[in-house]
């Protein structure tokens, strides 16, 4: 490793990195545009949910109920029915997600408390819309006997407005770094070869961990800059609490840059080229994002599903990441996934040890 | 000691891709100072052999020694002394003239003063001074090519290596490069360069002539010409697409060229009477020509030892002069 040869790869790397409008702006808009898609657009909390009622006793008493519900935000109230068909051609057709049913003997069952009183008939084909179904199945209706057994309490910790944001951003670091730092720097690595300098390189005496070090130099950056500019936003947007040490939630940040880099490393010495680098780091990336517990939750998946997550850096980011910043945990705390992160980056560049060679066949 | 004049000397050389035997048990010798000259068409073996010899493939069989070192095994260190230009541009494109030699100068391990005047001196030389700052991806191809030589020669090799160096040149841009490639040679730099234009075939010191991964011929231009296993022979008549057509036929013609209002024929060697054969073969076709010896050239050389034309089996659309 010679420290001159370092330094003019990774001078290199940022002067075509700077040349490269396209990758440049990619490096900044990938962390902004996902930042307000997923923290305004993307809204796992369920709001406004178009409905009916069907209101068949019209009783003071059922009138304020629909009443109370509609006020919840959960439901749009949008029609008011007269008919069980009429209810079923609007799901059917898909205008509404839901329906409130409510009996003609609405008040003897609300005092006998024998039969439930309420119907809530749901669009099941929603999965999102079936969770806000149970989340309405909780609420108490007025006047209704033992009413206090049907009063379900959610407690809701660390997220207690329930604002989708907070649970969002620090998984979406994870998520950010992961698709720029595999995806970039395996076709960063591939394109030498691709574009024929990789065969004037190779009859110099650079070696070819020192091109490879120099060219992820630049990304280890980078990484630190989307992180920050994520943070930075999440704050000013969102206002997402950071509970834990600043410090170590950038060694955590560190420590999964290092991890997503060896991916790319290894990626780059599978692909032939950066076609085949950018369809390989996809393949990685899809996987993470849908087994980490950034888009559904982990407890939630199958067993296998989860050890399969295991293998992925981005599940333990997630834990480090929501830990830090959530919970205010400490890194001796989550030293496992710490220790996972460490052991994938060791295990990605064994690999691709061995598959570099300074040669063209 | 002659021996230790020998620059590169390679014996038994082979490389087999798969089914495919690139080249095949090639021997070959060039000495110092030489311009050695890889003359074959397209797909013969060049660009594999000259892989092989700066350490960029693996050969498949044979003992090949640069500089007094056995390849592969002292590859590395030999890397600090070639020099290797490869066919396509090899520099960076979205960087400009300086920045591509000062990250080579770096990669080399000159220093920053000795990498400065080194640079300097180097794009005097090449006449790139005025355009430093200019990107090498908007160069022209004959600036591409200084510039590609330029970086092959920055750290002094003893060797250099030029597979195809002038293929997306234009002639005069390809006549100033050759002359640069004589600089060198004079200042005591070993060349090897592979071509296909005759031209530059002829300016080498010497030429070895591929044909499907072997070396059917080696020496130099004169001599090659010299000892041409064949007959030219210039042909004189009034109809000369006429005695083309009749002298598809006779056995012995390598190959015909019309030339103006004259027919050129490459007898083959193992013809008995050239002249005569085809004075006769012409009277039975009710042609009259005078049939005068035509000077040899590399063109014939190459016909003659490969029994087919250079330029038959080269797509001359992929490079244009």
């Amino acid at each position: 490793m010679n420290l001159r040869r370092l330094t003019a790869i990774v001078l290199k790397e940022l002067r075509q990195l700077r040349r490269d409008r396209l990758t440049f702006a990619m490096i900044i808009g990938i962390p902004t545009l996902q930042l307000v898609l997923f923290g305004y657009a993307i809204n796992m909390d369920v709001r406004n949910l178009d409905a009916a009622v069907l209101d068949q006793s019209n009783t003071a008493r059922s009138r304020e109920l629909v009443a109370a519900m509609g006020a919840s935000q959960v439901l749009n109230l949008r029609y008011s029915l007269s008919s069980p068909a009429q209810l079923q051609e609007l799901l059917r057709q898909g205008r509404i997600s839901l329906a409130l049913v409510l009996p003609r003997d609405f008040e003897r069952r609300l005092e006998q408390a024998d039969r439930p009183a309420l119907q809530i008939v749901v669009d099941g084909s929603d999965q999102v819309v079936q969770s806000a179904a149970r989340q309405l199945a909780a609420f108490p209706l007025p006047g209704r006997a033992r009413s206090d057994v049907n009063s379900i309490e959610v407690l809701n910790l660390y997220n207690p407005q329930r604002l989708a944001p907070i649970n969002t951003v620090p998984g979406l670091i994870g998520v950010i770094l992961t698709m720029t730092m595999v995806m970039f720097t395996a076709i960063a690595l591939v394109r030498e070869r691709e574009r024929g300098n990789m065969e004037m390189l190779i009859t110099t005496p650079m070696s070819p961990w020192e091109l490879t070090l120099g060219k992820v130099l630049p990304f280890v950056a980078i990484g630190l800059l989307q992180a920050s500019l994520v943070l930075l936003l999440g704050k000013l947007l969102f206002a997402v609490p950071l509970r834990g040490s600043l410090g170590e939630l950038y060694m955590a940040i560190l420590v999964f840059i290092c991890a997503s880099l060896a991916l790319g490393v290894l990626v780059s010495t599978l692909a032939r080229s950066q076609f085949q680098a950018m369809q390989m780091a996809f393949f990685t990336f899809l996987p993470q994002i849908l087994l980490s517990g950034f888009m559904f939750p982990f407890a939630g998946m199958p067993k296998l599903a989860q050890w399969l997550a295991e293998l992925l850096p981005l599940t333990h980011f997630l834990r480090l990441v929501r830990g830090i910043m959530l919970r205010g945990a400490n890194l001796s705390e989550l030293w496992p996934a710490l220790a996972a992160l460490l052991l994938f980056t060791l295990l990605a560049l064994s690999l691709a040890v061995t598959r570099v060679r300074k040669r063209l066949d | 000691m002659p021996g230790n004049d020998l620059v590169i000397r390679a014996e038994g050389l082979s490389k087999r891709f798969g089914e495919l035997l690139a080249v095949d048990q090639l021997n070959l010798s060039v000495r110092r100072a030489e311009v050695f000259g890889f003359l074959g068409p397209n797909g013969c073996g060049k660009s594999t052999t000259i892989r092989m010899l700066c350490g960029l493939l693996l050969p498949s069989a044979g003992r090949i020694e640069v500089l007094g070192s056995q390849i592969p095994r002292d590859a590395e260190a030999l890397k600090r002394r070639i020099g290797y230009m490869t066919q396509k541009f090899s520099l960076y494109e979205d960087l400009s003239i300086s920045e591509n030699l000062e990250f080579l100068a770096a990669i080399q391990g000159l220093d920053r003063r000795q990498a400065r005047l080194r640079i300097d001196e180097l794009l005097q030389r090449y006449w790139l001074g005025d355009r430093r700052k200019q990107l090498a991806g908007t160069l022209s191809g004959g600036q591409k090519q200084r510039l590609a030589l330029a970086g092959a020669v920055l750290h002094k090799p003893d060797l250099l290596l030029l597979d195809e160096p002038t293929s997306a040149v234009d002639p005069q841009s390809r006549r100033e490069f050759w002359d640069s490639l004589f600089e060198l040679a004079d200042a005591g730099t070993t060349l090897l360069v592979s071509t296909h234009y005759m031209d530059e075939a002829e300016r080498c010191t010497r030429l070895g002539i591929l044909d499907r991964g072997r070396l059917v011929a080696d020496g130099s231009p004169s001599e090659l010409m010299a000892n041409l296993p064949g007959h030219p022979l210039l042909v004189e008549c009034h109809q000369p697409r006429l005695a083309q057509q009749a002298l598809q036929s006779l056995s012995g013609v390598l190959a015909l060229t019309q030339v103006g209002n004259a027919l050129r024929v490459l007898m083959a060697s193992t013809a008995g009477e050239p002249t005569e054969q085809i004075a006769a073969h012409l009277k039975t076709a009710g042609i009259s020509a005078r049939i005068t010896a035509a000077a040899a050239n590399l063109e014939d050389v190459f016909v003659s030892v490969t029994q087919r034309p250079l330029h038959a089996t080269q797509p001359t659309a992929d490079h244009p002069a």
